[in-house]
């Protein structure tokens, strides 16, 4: 019998309302009991896990990565990946289709999740929403879920056509699942590399306004009102990344209507902005762009009011040397998993105040809700046994060299950090320990 | 920022390490001309002192200043000026250069710029002067070889040594001391740059350097080749006050000292329509512009001048005109830069 019993930890479980100190009981990959301290005292268990001084929490989900498997080996690897995910705290993340090929249909669906892979923590994935993500025909979205598929994006590239984004929504309706879109109107970033502005301006590159975000979330949630009003029915659209005030006021509005849209905000764009380019540092240069101070509030802003239902990361790992060439010619992409919940601590938490329980619930049970996952963000009785132990008041810096990722593209070496990972368990297997 | 402070560390610390070389203040070996951003007014004072200094030198003591030293000129975009002044320039002090461009090297292979520049490393090169199309290219370039560059143009970029020339074109121009100058040297003097602002390294180069040396600079453009965020160059550091836009020609012709016009870069307009008759009719300098508000403007262009659109041949050749003084002036200016990236004091 599999049995870890977590001691002496101050519970933070924002699905069931727990703030404050509980041991926690894990029995065959499940959470088996969730008691006031001293009641499991006598309980006979395996492994004892002193949690002192520690938040005990359900793991991490971070429903957006690039795990570059197949076809992509140089970059990361699903067992890399996932290895990166559990020292950052994550149990499951979802896998993004810009794989090479392109990840459209059940038999590579199949392929991705098979044990085989070597996954770490729960593997899950987004297959593409149009065949090659070329944006003309959608892929076969009902035997997709059947076969475990948790949404459908051709991240990387926007739904560009009207026809084919309603095609998508329509097609979603009813499955559970959304479509998820990178909102970027390619007709307006041909040949840009960062945000436009004076950053740009100066750094002499070519910039992509903040319209090219907010047309593609403006026609999107067109669609969606047509679609609830002309055909009755209620897709889930998810706004992945984003990044500008214009986009977030959009996103706003249309929740307030009762749209059924949510959207998620990476450390990113909460932490840095377009000046960290600095002198051409490629490792800065991801897409949709780090955008000025005022978008950076502005994201900010929707993850307190709760317009932001996650935080994901957006983890792009790239090779040394496809980033260490000209800015306009260098991958987008950053990696992310072993730096979210560190910013995430110190810059909404320390910095702006926000709970310790809304930063954890913006990193598991809402991310949960988006994708919906019931038994997982959540450490209620019966759920599957995914916990993150970490020191909330650990102050420390990032070293890239140290990272699990195949990849060292990262903005934040040597950045401060709040908080620090001590212990990662995914159905009940200790997959990490800091 | 203290991301921003760390990083600038570690670049200083890598590239000190991979050449063994004394770096500056912003982490690239010492000598490097990158940007105007980077240059102090002192900086700017030292080179036109060096300036004069080799120019007062006769050829036969020049041709030893740089004697034995190798320097290579790696050009992946097409120059007639620059290229030929840095050449002409090194040769002068007697170092040996060596020429290497896209057209004709391993380049068209596929080699990265990383190590087109190791290899000239390897081969001996102890200082680079780069062409390139991509604005930065230099700036990566300095920091993978640990040597001193010499940015002779980086994509919309900055091209320092162009700024240098012009700002000496200009002393000689107004009767100033070409030797010497400080924050003050440029009081009350306008300078106003017309035309494709957006797609220039040489406007974005000039707006930076002048104002810290006192004076002020208008761009004078349409939105599509000039937009509000060019207000932002200088952001942060001195000259930031003394930039400002106007969109009427004429107007900001009629405060000018001196006019310094643009050529359309049709090769980075990324599928932009320019009308050009309403350009040239608001935006070209002619003979009629200039006497009606301007008859004693310093009249500056960078070239390639295209005759007939920016600005008319008469106009080009006219006594106002400092073009031809500019192209001289880039070959005194560049024998200055490349003894200051060799580290010599002549």
């Amino acid at each position: 019998m599999n049995e870890i019993l977590i001691l002496n930890g101050h519970v933070v479980d924002p699905a069931s309302g727990i703030d404050g100190p509980r041991d926690v009981l894990l029995r065959d990959g499940r959470i088996a009991a969730v008691e006031m301290p001293g009641v499991l005292a006598g309980v006979a268990v395996a492994e004892r896990m002193d949690a002192a001084g520690c938040v005990v929490a359900p793991g991490l989900i971070d429903i957006h990565v690039h795990l570059r498997e197949p076809g992509q080996t140089h970059k990361e690897t699903i067992a890399r990946g996932t290895e990166a995910a559990a020292a950052g705290g994550f149990t499951t993340v979802v896998a993004m289709p810009n794989t090479t090929p392109v990840h459209d249909s059940v038999a590579g669906l199949r392929w991705m999740l098979d044990a085989a892979r070597g996954p770490v923590v729960k593997l899950l994935a987004m297959p593409a929403v149009t065949f090659g993500s070329l944006g003309c025909e959608i892929t076969d979205f009902q035997e997709l879920v059947r076969a475990g598929a948790v949404g459908f994006t051709d991240d990387g590239k926007p739904v560009l056509e009207d026809d084919v984004m309603r095609a998508a929504l329509l097609a979603s309706a009813g499955l559970g699942v959304p479509v998820s879109q990178h909102a970027e109107d390619t007709r307006l970033t041909g040949g840009c590399s960062m945000n436009a502005g004076p950053v740009a301006f100066r750094l002499g590159l070519r910039g992509m306004p903040v319209e090219a975000e907010a047309r593609i979330v403006e026609r999107d949630l067109r669609l969606l009102r047509e679609i609830e009003q002309v055909e009755r029915a209620k897709p889930h659209l998810h706004v992945q990344h984003v990044s500008t005030s214009r986009a977030m006021h959009e996103i706003r509005r249309a929740k307030a209507k009762g749209l059924h849209v949510t959207c998620e905000a990476t450390p990113h764009h909460f932490t840095l902005t377009d000046e960290a380019i600095g002198d051409y540092d490629t490792n800065a240069k991801m897409n949709p762009p780090l955008r000025a101070e005022a978008d950076r509030r502005a994201v900010i802003e929707g993850l307190m009011d709760g317009t932001v239902d996650c935080i994901a990361t957006d983890h792009a790992p790239h090779a040394s040397h496809e980033k260490e060439v000209e800015f306009e010619r260098a991958a987008n992409g950053i990696t992310g998993l072993e730096t979210a919940l560190g910013l995430a601590l110190r810059v909404l938490h320390r910095e702006h105040g926000m709970s310790l329980a809304k930063v954890i619930a913006l990193m598991s049970a809402q991310p949960a809700e988006v994708i919906g996952l019931k038994e997982r963000g959540n450490l209620r009785v019966g759920s599957y046994a995914d916990v993150v132990v970490f020191d909330a008041g650990a102050e420390w810096n990032y070293a890239a060299k140290d990272s699990r990722s195949k990849s060292r593209n990262t903005p934040f070496d040597g950045a401060a950090m709040l908080g620090r990972v001590r212990a990662t368990i995914c159905e009940g297997r200790v997959v990490y320990r800091g | 920022m203290t991301e921003r402070a760390k990083r600038a560390a570690t670049r200083e610390a890598g590239a000190g390490l991979l050449s063994g070389l004394p770096v500056d203040t912003s982490g690239y070996a010492a000598g490097s001309l990158l940007s105007v951003e980077h240059l102090t007014v002192a900086d700017v004072a030292g080179i036109l002192a060096m300036t004069a200094r080799l120019e007062r030198m006769d050829a036969a003591e020049r041709a030893q200043v740089l004697l034995g030293r190798t320097i290579a000129l790696l050009f992946y975009e097409s120059s007639t000026r620059t290229r030929t002044s840095f050449e002409l320039a090194a040769k002068s002090l007697g170092a040996t250069t060596t020429l290497v461009s896209d057209k004709s090297s391993s380049i068209e292979k596929g080699e990265s710029l990383k190590d087109t520049g190791l290899t000239l490393r390897a081969l001996g090169a102890e200082a680079i002067v780069l062409r390139h199309p991509s604005s930065g290219a230099a700036s990566l370039l300095a920091r993978v070889t640990g040597l001193p560059v010499l940015n002779a143009g980086d994509g919309m970029h900055q091209h320092p040594s162009q700024a240098l020339l012009d700002l000496r074109t200009i002393l000689l121009r107004l009767g100033r001391d070409v030797s010497a100058v400080d924050a003050k040297t440029l009081d009350g003097i306008t300078l106003v740059i017309t035309g494709d602002i957006l797609h220039s390294r040489v406007a974005r180069s000039n707006a930076m350097l002048l104002p810290r040396l006192g004076a002020r600079v208008v761009l004078c453009g349409p939105p599509e080749l000039l937009p509000e965020s060019a207000l932002g160059l200088n952001d942060g550091i001195e000259g930031a006050a003394s930039l400002e836009i106007e969109r009427d020609f004429d107007r900001a012709l009629a405060r000018a000292n001196v006019v310094m016009m643009l050529r359309i870069q049709k090769e980075r307009l990324a599928g932009f329509d320019l009308d050009l008759a309403e350009f040239i009719a608001r935006y070209q300098l002619n003979e009629k512009r200039l006497a009606s508000v301007a008859a004693k403007v310093l009249v500056m262009h960078p070239g390639p001048i295209i005759r007939g659109l920016e600005i008319t041949g008469e106009v080009a050749d006219g006594p106002q005109s400092s073009i031809e003084e500019q192209v001289s002036q880039g070959l005194a200016v560049r024998r200055a830069v490349l003894v200051r990236a060799l580290g010599v004091t002549a």
